[in-house]
């Protein structure tokens, strides 16, 4: 059955996890972007027994490299990236950015979620300026970056709206256009298309796949939407339900990583998604 | 179902359409037609009150008409210095609801920003919230004597509790995304709660101040009732000695006079502060 997908001409290249730990690794020599070494967190809660939210979680990202991850809901991703924002700490193991360990809230990440966390009493400026109003920057500088994202985001026309002016979609890139402002070495997404309708969502993602791709950022993006998944990104990470371990990893390899739409239309592609809805037993499992 | 509709624009559409002609006749037809019959009402009430009680035999120190409470109004305006009295009360209602406001507002923020102190004190706050604090004013005369610190002091504990309550709510709902997406920008607790908390509890503040503004006039009227010599309260106890209804009414109009005032400047605040929220309809 997986062997089938798995074949000569597999479209991806597969690496159950024990075995790619006894390996090392061929990624670049360079320090990875973002890395997590071991990393476990457990919640306290009013049992004894502390809640294992996510086990041992190990995987780097390189610099410029477009990283999903996906799993079935509550297996622990949002937790991921709270660790890596610095607003949460792992229990064990260690989360770096660029080699150094993250203590804290650090200028190196920018997040975005589901909800835009758009303020609604500011002009959709003055919300690209927000992240960059804790900066040691002059107003006159950061009016102009801002100005430069929301042009990148093709939001310049709507600069003096406010956020109940815009549709969700455009809300979306206004979030995006105040993540990328601080200019930060690594995004993270964290299921930014779910709360959209199917064809927003659509461009939506090509909108980001190419401000994304013309910014060379390093991503992450958490999603449970295994074409979403397949269509942006270069490789990506399965975890498992609770708690969150990573299952299996699937480098990509595939084309037109600036536009979604295109890579869903290929036969590779649909292949891809058929292995991962695989690997992830939803065939056989119950809602 | 309902993002439905938002499929059919996925382009750049804001949510605003522009009105077409039929609504925007229907609305010209119905913004006249509102206040018109608003106004029709008020007439008929009038009228009423004019000639419905001397028809039914109700003897005018009972209830009196329109054109005794009119000059009831200009003899009080000549002989009672009505004016004084009139300035007195809506100045202590001002400075009441603006001194019990910063009050409220203060230890609201003060008690959002600090959970254990919120969790220490939640049940006094409760206890006073629940407590008719106009029942406090004979005891502030007491101590304070007849001047105007215990009608003051009464409007203050009136309207600083609904805004204290509404602040900390607001403090405590915030959006947790909102204030850890300001944590994760490495921004201070002190620019959270600038940049974010305090603006965002700008509706909650304003529905607290709307709620104060009419409170206010309560507070004074209460404290001017129970021991006063001035004020629009006290022209209430005189009338009533005198057993003169009229100028018992003309003082309670010019009392919901001053309460509307109050709330209209609240309202007129609002609408400046608030215009990033959708409108609603009305
Ligand atoms: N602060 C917390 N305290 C206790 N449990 C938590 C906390 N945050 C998350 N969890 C639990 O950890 C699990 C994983 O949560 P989350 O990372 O949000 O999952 P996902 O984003 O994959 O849906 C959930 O079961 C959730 O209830
Ligand atoms: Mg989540």
């Amino acid at each position: 059955m997986n062997a089938a997908v798995s074949q000569s001409a597999s479209p991806v290249e597969l690496k159950p996890r024990p075995e790619a730990q006894a390996v090392p690794e061929p990624q670049t020599k360079a320090t990875p972007a973002l890395s997590f070494d071991g990393v476990t967190k457990r919640f306290a809660n009013r049992t004894a027994t502390p809640f294992t939210a996510v086990e041992g979680l190990s995987f780097d990202i390189a610099p410029g490299e477009f990283v999903s991850i996906v799993g079935p809901s509550g297996c622990g991703k949002s937790t991921v990236l709270n660790m890596t924002a610095g607003l949460d700490r792992p229990t064990e193991g260690r989360v770096a950015l660029n080699g150094e360990a993250v203590t804290g809230p650090n200028v190196h990440v920018g997040f975005m979620l589901q909800k835009d966390l758009l303020l609604p009493w500011r002009s959709i400026l003055r919300n690209v300026e927000f992240g960059l109003e804790a900066r040691p920057i002059g107003k006159a500088e950061r009016r102009e970056r801002a100005l430069r994202e929301l042009a990148r985001c093709r939001l310049q026309d709507f600069a003096h709206h406010y956020p109940f002016q815009l549709s969700g979609g455009m809300r979306q890139r206004a979030a995006l256009a105040r993540t990328l402002a601080i200019q930060p070495d690594v995004v993270l997404l964290d299921e930014p298309f779910s709360a959209l309708d199917a064809q927003t969502k659509l461009l939506l993602q090509r909108s980001f796949a190419r401000t994304i791709h013309a910014s060379g950022v390093t991503t992450l993006l958490i999603t449970h939407d295994l074409s979403e998944a397949v269509a942006m990104s270069d490789r990506i990470l399965v975890m498992s339900e609770r708690p969150g371990r990573i299952v299996e990893e699937m480098d990509l390899d595939l084309p037109h990583r600036d536009d979604p739409i295109a890579r869903q239309a290929l036969p590779r592609a649909r292949e891809a998604i058929a292995h991962l809805f695989q690997s992830l037993h939803l065939a056989e499992r119950e809602a | 179902m309902t993002s439905s509709k938002a499929a059919a624009h996925p382009g750049p559409v804001p949510v605003v359409a522009p009105p077409g002609t039929e609504t925007v006749r229907l609305a010209w037809a119905s913004s006249l037609a509102l206040p018109a019959a608003t106004l029709l009402v008020a007439v008929l009430v009038l009228v009423a009150w004019q000639y419905l009680p001397p028809a039914l035999g109700v003897p005018r120190f009972i209830i009196p008409t329109m054109t005794d409470m009119a000059a009831e109004m200009g003899r009080m305006w000549r002989q009672e210095d009505l004016l004084t009295h009139l300035l007195s009360t809506a100045s202590m209602a001002a400075i009441g609801f603006v001194a019990g406001g910063i009050l409220g507002a203060g230890c609201g923020y003060a008690l959002g920003l600090s959970p254990l102190w919120e969790k220490v004190l939640s049940p006094y706050i409760l206890a006073l919230q629940i407590a008719p604090k106009v029942a406090f004013a004979p005891l502030f005369i007491m101590w304070f004597g007849y001047n105007a610190w215990p009608k003051l002091i009464v409007t203050v504990l009136v309207v600083f509790f609904p805004i204290l309550v509404n602040v900390l709510q607001s403090m405590k709902t915030t959006d947790r995304d909102l204030v850890n997406l300001a944590r994760a920008y490495s921004m201070t607790r002190a620019q959270i709660f600038w940049k974010v908390l305090f603006p965002a509890s700008m509706p909650n503040l304003l529905a607290g101040l709307r709620i104060g503004a009419t409170l206010a006039v309560i507070g004074v009227t209460v404290g001017e009732l129970v021991g006063g010599s001035i004020g629009l309260g006290y022209l209430i106890t005189y009338g009533e000695g005198q057993a003169n209804t009229a100028m018992v009414f003309d003082a309670i109009v010019l009392l919901t006079v001053i309460g509307i005032a109050l709330y209209w400047m609240v309202a007129a605040a609002e609408a400046r502060i608030l215009h990033y929220l959708p409108k609603v309809a009305g």
